[in-house]
């Protein structure tokens, strides 16, 4: 409705361009304002506080993280470790689970759905599962602790049956007659007829685990295994520990010590900023997911 | 008969044997990770102990409910996580619509360049978005007391002042959520059929009358499923927002508190496992009966939408 009058020029535009404009900046403007306090000098922060624009251009906080850039290195491999080892083991697991179940001619696909349709609806909540993983499983302070709680989830299986579903049974039926068995028929046909899909949740599992920083909260404690997420977490924690509790400074811990302000917010950009300029590119991808997900059972 | 009847079930199985297999991991993964921690409820209705394990611990009947629903903390953290709730829902969705409708009046290259700005923040960790709330309040430096300070007023003390939370987490959320709401609504907008606007044109209509003439009522369909679907999950709390962005000040817990955060709190500070899983259980249950309400509801108005 709107093409003949997109041409023309009128003030009513002018005025919702403005608008538009104004509000997308009030998305970018906090970004500005952590890449600018990550580039200011240390006095000029003291002095004047955070400023959307550096009042004295520093690389201080910069230099700092890389004189000793191993923390930051180790807990960028935790986090790629555990993102492609979690996105591999995930979505296998999804499209293996999701293609029995959707398979109409499948003895157990009622049983098997609503067995897994369940765990989206109840849960026995946080302690039994935080008991479960630490004293009987005992991968507390193990890599594992940061994968298998989040390998599977059920909205995953229940998107990829929607997608298998739409792929016409004919081919499970011509394959058959080929002589395929079960296995050359998912692996060879299946699959890659799955490509979108497979996609679309191995991007939701990845983008899941990279941005994880519930598990390293709950069963992460050796520093070692730090992801990106709990570096920033724990470094923030500290900070919030101390100025809540200034008689420990007093106790003979020096403030020094812990990274500045300016310093803080150079591990941010250092660590979300990569991924920040990479994911956009896969927005469809997550709008579509979305849509998809009307996940009928 | 009998027999005959296992045979062919040996008989089908033997049919069904590789996919049952398939399955299997997925079945056996969730046996673990999700149905033995429903068996782990038990805790709540016990004096849990480490040292005697879930089953060796002593009974203690609903003690640990009774413990925590006369304590003040139920009422206002199921007030909290509700309150929050519904307000999350309301503003982000008269947000959402709103920009939808005036998205649909740009031209199309715009359009993608305003949303891709406005999805920026879901690709954030509630970790990373606690720190750009932190440079806008911290005290001392923070950009907010900064501008209050240079045009006359008194710096405040974000963190610690419980009243201005409502305020800031329904803001950080706003920011967080609205790209992709905005998204779902604008492609509301654009499957409205454009004959509808094309016969008010000729009618005269002006632009505010097909706005809440035609696309706004064809949008409450969209609306009504959300918000039913809202209904369902008031009850559960993004911890992340709750936990990360306040910093878990204690000073802010009366309004920033939900069932979440509480229960995580219960089992890593305090350390009571009978009362923190008697509080996860209460929260499990009501959002399970709510969540078979709402569903029930969206089928009676419209069963393309329910969830089954």
């Amino acid at each position: 409705m709107s093409n003949s009058a997109a041409s023309r020029f009128s003030w009513g535009k002018l005025a919702l361009h403005a608008f538009f404009v104004l509000l997308s900046l009030c998305f970018i403007l906090p970004f500005v304002l952590v890449l600018s306090i990550s580039f200011t000098s240390e006095e000029a922060l003291s002095l004047h506080g955070y400023q959307f624009f550096p009042r004295e251009f520093s690389l201080y906080a910069y230099e700092i993280l890389f004189k000793v850039p191993e923390t930051i290195l180790r807990s960028y491999g935790i986090t790629i470790l555990v993102t492609i080892v979690g996105t591999f083991l995930g979505l296998l697991l999804t499209a293996l689970t999701a293609y029995a179940i959707s398979r109409r001619d499948y003895m157990f696909r009622g049983v098997t759905t609503l067995y897994i349709f369940f765990t989206m609806l109840f849960s026995g909540g946080l302690v039994p599962f935080y008991i479960l993983v630490s004293n009987y499983l005992n991968l507390k302070d193990t890599i594992w602790a940061m994968i298998l709680p989040a390998l599977l989830s059920p909205f995953y299986i229940m998107i990829m049956k929607g997608f298998l579903e739409q792929l016409p049974t004919e081919i499970n039926e011509s394959a058959k007659i080929d002589g395929a068995g079960e296995w050359r028929t998912f692996l060879t046909i299946v699959m890659p007829l799955s490509l979108p899909a497979l996609t679309t949740i191995g991007l939701f599992i990845s983008f899941g685990y990279w941005n994880d920083w519930w598990l390293p909260l709950l069963f992460i404690d050796n520093p070692n295994l730090f992801s990106l997420q709990q570096l920033l977490y724990k470094i923030m924690n500290t900070i919030t520990f101390l100025s809540n509790n200034p008689q420990m400074l007093q106790a003979g811990i020096n403030l020094q010590q812990f990274p500045s302000l300016s310093v803080r917010m150079a591990m941010v950009v250092i660590s979300a900023g990569p991924m920040l300029l990479v994911f956009p590119f896969f927005q469809r991808y997550f709008v579509s997911g979305i849509t998809v997900g009307s996940l009928k059972g | 008969m009998a027999s005959t009847q296992t045979q062919s079930f040996a008989k089908r199985f033997k049919k069904n044997r590789t996919l049952f297999f398939m399955s299997l991991p997925g079945i056996v993964y969730k046996l673990i990770f999700a149905y033995l921690p429903m068996l782990g409820l038990v805790i709540a209705f016990k004096n849990y102990r480490y040292d005697l394990g879930i089953f060796g611990s002593e009974w203690v009947g609903l003690k640990n409910f009774r413990f925590f629903f006369e304590s003040d903390k139920a009422w206002l953290i199921t007030r909290n996580t509700v309150l929050y709730n519904v307000g999350f829902f309301v503003a982000t969705t008269v947000v959402s619509v709103l920009l939808a409708i005036l998205l649909n009046e740009l031209s199309r290259k715009l359009i993608k360049a305003y949303q891709t700005v406005m999805f920026l923040p879901h690709f954030l960790s509630w970790v990373v978005v606690s720190y750009i709330v932190f440079a806008f309040l911290d005290h001392d430096n923070g950009f907010v007391n900064q501008a209050l300070t240079s045009l006359g007023f008194d710096p405040v003390s974000w963190y610690q002042e419980a009243s201005r939370w409502p305020w800031i987490l329904n803001l950080t959320n706003l920011w967080k959520t609205i790209g992709m709401q905005t998204l779902i609504y604008y492609a509301g907008v654009i499957a409205i059929d454009t004959g509808y606007y094309e016969a008010a044109k000729i009618d005269g209509a002006s632009k505010w009358r097909m706005m809440t003439r035609i696309t706004v009522p064809l949008l409450v369909p969209l609306v009504v499923i959300f918000f039913i679907m809202a209904m369902g999950g008031v009850f559960r709390a993004d911890f992340g927002l709750f936990y990360m962005v306040p910093n878990d000040s204690a000073f802010v817990y009366s309004t920033t508190d939900v069932i979440d955060t509480y229960i995580y709190r219960v089992l890593r500070t305090i350390n009571d496992l009978g009362m923190s899983t008697a509080v996860g259980f209460y929260q499990s249950l009501v959002g399970f009966v709510l969540v078979l309400a709402s569903n029930a509801v969206v089928k009676k108005i419209n069963s393309d939408n329910a969830m089954w």
